[in-house]
């Protein structure tokens, strides 16, 4: 077992790593959405929008081992973290909702975003994001090194 | 271990996870909504409410259901044939959610149309033409006004203006919204049947549920 090979093992967990965590969130809010009836508001399916296609790059990049894979999930991912960031602000205030139109649907700033009243869904959305962001970029630090 | 076995498993486990926790859900959710309404029984039928088959059927389904929702369109001959086939055995009892904008100006058309005996009539009539008059999820009662104009000469339109601006019409829809509110009809159509909510959404479940509801009072 060279260096290489070791660090590409390591790589490898990493990306394991972040591709549990997008397929968590993705179960996860699939879970609020088909059997709590909770109904995703239009930043909610931003975010959506940029984390189920993470579930399925790092599990290509997964097998065989594909370490371009972090230049296609980052952008996603980053793109997914502002949304959250933004949705946070929302959500507790430092940003007025009506400065938008009302319109029928879901308000984004909703009380009901409260998983069993205290953990609120954007930042469970923002964990995700920043632990697979995280992730993302240590392995691209490891490649860096053994290149 | 093998790094495709690894995930294979990670995958199993989450998807088992997901299928575990969200059968317990429902199952936990469905004994609360069944609680709620043996609660509010009451509720589930108002003086004021449109019955179809015969009234001493010891067998009721109760549909909440908006003119402008594409299902309840589906379900509306299915439902009426559900009748039928049972014929004596069970009836019908319709009430109003009307969730979508502009649905509360159907609701009292059928309202005015109940008291001069025509209710079936424009209640079909809307189901028929709702495309023409149901746009994005929005009603448009003008369209389907001049539509029911056109074609139903049965009515008398003066009084069906009037009698959409009684009191009593809009206390009726009040109630029904207040009642779906409360038994849970947050989606149409939503059924009861004999009091009893579907297990899941669908038409075979409204089959099975009648049926055994048919089977334990005949």
């Amino acid at each position: 077992m060279g260096y290489q090979s070791e660090a590409a093992l390591a790589s490898w967990k990493f990306i394991f790593a972040s591709w549990l965590v997008a397929t968590v969130s993705t179960m996860g809010s699939l879970f609020f959405s088909e059997v709590m009836d909770l109904v995703p508001c239009v930043l909610c399916w931003y975010q959506r929008i940029f984390m189920f296609p993470l579930a399925i790059i790092l599990l290509v990049g997964m097998h065989p081992l594909d370490l371009r894979v972090i230049r296609y999930a980052l952008p996603i991912a980053i793109i997914g973290l502002l949304f959250t960031a933004y949705h946070c602000l929302l959500f507790y205030g430092f940003i007025p909702e009506n400065l938008q139109p009302c319109s029928k649907g879901v308000s984004c700033s909703d009380a009901s975003m409260e998983l069993f009243g205290f953990l609120p869904i954007p930042l469970l959305s923002l964990a995700s994001f920043l632990i697979i962001i995280f992730l993302l970029l240590k392995v691209r630090s490891l490649c860096r090194q053994t290149s | 271990m093998k790094k495709s076995h690894i995930t294979i498993i990670a995958l199993l486990l989450i998807t088992l996870t997901f299928a575990l926790v969200a059968f317990f859900y429902n199952q936990e959710k469905n004994t609360q909504a069944n609680q709620i309404v043996s609660q509010h029984s009451e509720a589930l039928v108002r003086d004021h409410s449109v019955r179809v088959g015969n009234p001493q059927a010891k067998v009721t389904i109760v549909e909440f259901l908006d003119p402008a929702c594409e299902t309840c369109r589906q379900f509306h001959p299915l439902v009426k044939n559900l009748i039928e086939q049972y014929a004596d055995k069970v009836n019908l009892v319709i009430r109003y959610a009307p969730l979508h904008h502009g649905s509360d100006q159907m609701v009292a058309i059928l309202e005015a149309a109940k008291m001069q005996d025509q209710f079936w009539q424009v209640l079909d009539m809307m189901f028929d033409t709702q495309p023409q008059w149901a746009i994005n999820h929005q009603a448009h009662p003008d369209i389907f006004w001049n539509h029911l104009i056109k074609t139903n000469s049965a009515l008398d339109f003066e009084k069906l203006q009037q009698d959409m601006s009684d009191p009593a019409v809009f206390k009726a829809i009040q109630q029904d919204i207040t009642d779906g509110q409360l038994l849970g009809a947050s989606k149409t159509p939503t059924f009861f049947v004999n009091g009893k909510p579907l297990p899941s959404f669908g038409y075979t479940q409204l089959q099975n549920l009648v049926k055994s509801e048919v089977n334990a009072n005949y």
